[in-house]
């Protein structure tokens, strides 16, 4: 399952090898923007800086060229190469990590037009949600997804599948806050209201690092763990 | 995935499969620690125990020089024909010991028809082509002939083409038609098992397509065991799928396992283009 015992000889074509090594390349590349995109837009939450929430939601555009640029690769590759085996499944799970990564672009953009709100909308109900811990743990799923990806690490990647339980769990304790909050103080409910979306969105966030573990699963041990219970998703694997 | 509108392929087979080969049931050629010498310095098959399933495409692929014509030859005992040649172990199929003294080896290759990668059409007319094989069996009712000629044709897709110039000689045909009727000419004896001996690498792609096709119509009535280079098409044809090198078997799994998960390393390493 490690990838460092099981390193893969070069193809016979140079050309086939790099045109893969760019692939991967490339897509973790695109992970890499997308991780500061979603650092950046936490932290324009955080500290609810409308300049740099601007900028964030700006840059969107560039993750969506990067993602139709890489699928278009994939598209060649499938259509000049026929890979097979272990290429075609890491094919596979470029073209679909790619959409779990765009997403994640989608996410930190609405984080990012969140914090935008937040910052016109002036003093902000103190202690309402700890967002810094949600964000870290969610930006550390997506750093080790991608991590996982990179080393071909099946069981790194059944360990961030794991960790998205505890994000569910934060949220919804941060769900029953704010609707406490809501209960409490109606005048705060169009600020808060703003918050629950941006958390929303980081969770869903945590879903989609989620989904590209299961991608990087799929690549490593050829088998498909979707809508499985993480506990069963080891012994899956090595049946 | 081999993938292929026309080409409907029960995706638990290998599963299923595995469980009946366990129990004998569904095998059609039954191999058991067969060795294969060309001389006694040449060790050509070393070892191979193998269960083909009945009315599938099994196809075998591996390097030049790795025995899977060799191994095919064996069906049809067309390896008798080279001196020195001899075999170890057994080949049954439908449960005959196809090595056996008893056997007929005129009426083994009549059950066991082979196409090779060059189309070799008699040069006769296609009409006699196709009613040789019952000619030799002293069947000579026209009307007989008629009707088997036809349906050969029409079983292997070249009724069409061919209908309105049956007496024409076969080598007037094209390459892609030549070997659509050699396989004609092999069904025409209802053979049980049908070896394609790389039968589409001298043909242009369209040809090839046309016979990929033909296989895909063939497997509901015979076992279809193919030699191919064209990894691609072994992937596109084949239910099953041997890889072998150096004279092994290295793996044998159903075609959807081999070409997307397979469980050797060797094997991963010759379909993705890594060996060498």
């Amino acid at each position: 399952m490690d990838a460092s015992d099981d390193k893969p000889r070069s193809h016979i074509s140079q050309q086939f090898n790099t045109d893969l090594e760019d692939l991967k390349k490339h897509m973790l590349e695109m992970g890499g923007m997308v991780e500061k995109q979603f650092s950046g837009a936490m932290q324009a939450l955080i500290e609810a800086d409308s300049t740099l929430g601007e900028r964030i939601a700006a840059d969107d555009d560039l993750l969506d060229q990067m993602e139709m640029k890489i699928d278009e690769e994939c598209n060649l590759i499938i259509a000049r190469r026929q890979p097979a085996a272990r290429d075609l499944r890491l094919v596979l799970a470029i073209v679909k990590a790619i959409r779990d990564l765009e997403r994640i672009g989608d996410e930190s953009s609405k984080i990012a037009k969140a914090a935008i709100k937040m910052s016109e909308q002036g003093e902000f109900p103190e202690g309402i949600v700890d967002f810094r811990s949600l964000g870290d743990k969610v930006q550390r799923m997506v750093h080790r997804a991608l991590d996982s990806f990179a080393r071909y690490d099946a069981d790194a990647a059944i360990a961030v599948v794991h960790e998205d339980k505890s994000v569910d769990n934060d949220y919804a304790i941060a769900m029953r806050s704010m609707v406490t909050f809501m209960m409490e103080d109606p005048s705060t409910i169009s600020k808060v209201l703003n918050v629950l979306w941006a958390l929303r969105a980081v969770e869903r966030v945590g879903d989609h690092a989620k989904n590209i573990c299961e991608h990087v699963i799929y690549m490593v041990a050829g088998t498909d763990v979707r809508h499985l219970n993480p506990n069963k998703m080891s012994a899956k694997i090595n049946a | 995935m081999p993938m292929n509108e026309n080409n409907e392929r029960d995706p638990q087979a290998g599963g299923n499969f595995a469980d009946k080969v366990k129990t004998g049931s569904d095998a059609c050629i039954d191999i058991k620690k067969l060795n294969l010498y060309y001389s006694k310095d040449i060790h050509a098959l070393r070892d191979i125990s193998l269960s083909i399933p009945r009315n599938k495409v099994t196809a075998f692929i591996g390097p030049s020089g790795c025995g899977k014509s060799s191994l095919l030859r064996c069906f049809n005992r067309m390896n008798d024909l080279i001196d020195d040649c001899h075999i170890k172990g057994k080949i049954r199929i439908d449960g005959d010991d196809i090595y056996d003294k008893r056997i007929d080896v005129a009426d083994l290759r009549r059950r066991v028809g082979m196409v090779f990668q060059k189309p070799n059409p008699f040069p006769k007319s296609v009409y006699e082509n196709v009613a040789y094989g019952l000619r030799i069996q002293g069947i000579n009712s026209r009307r007989i002939l008629d009707e088997v000629v036809e349906d050969a044709l029409r079983a292997a897709a070249l009724w069409d083409e061919v209908k309105d110039r049956l007496d024409d000689s076969a080598l007037e045909l094209s390459g892609g038609q030549q070997q659509r009727l050699v396989i004609a000419r092999t069904i025409a004896v209802e053979p049980e098992v049908l070896l394609l001996d790389e039968p589409a690498s001298s043909l242009d792609p369209i040809s090839t397509l046309r016979i990929e096709e033909l296989i895909n119509e063939l497997r509901a009535s015979y076992s279809i065991l193919i030699v191919t280079h064209n990894m691609q098409q072994a992937a596109r044809v084949s239910d099953f799928a041997a890889f072998m090198d150096m004279g092994r078997l290295v793996e044998f799994d159903s075609t959807n396992t081999l070409f997307t998960n397979p469980s050797e390393r060797q094997t991963e390493d010759y379909i993705t283009g890594r060996y060498g």
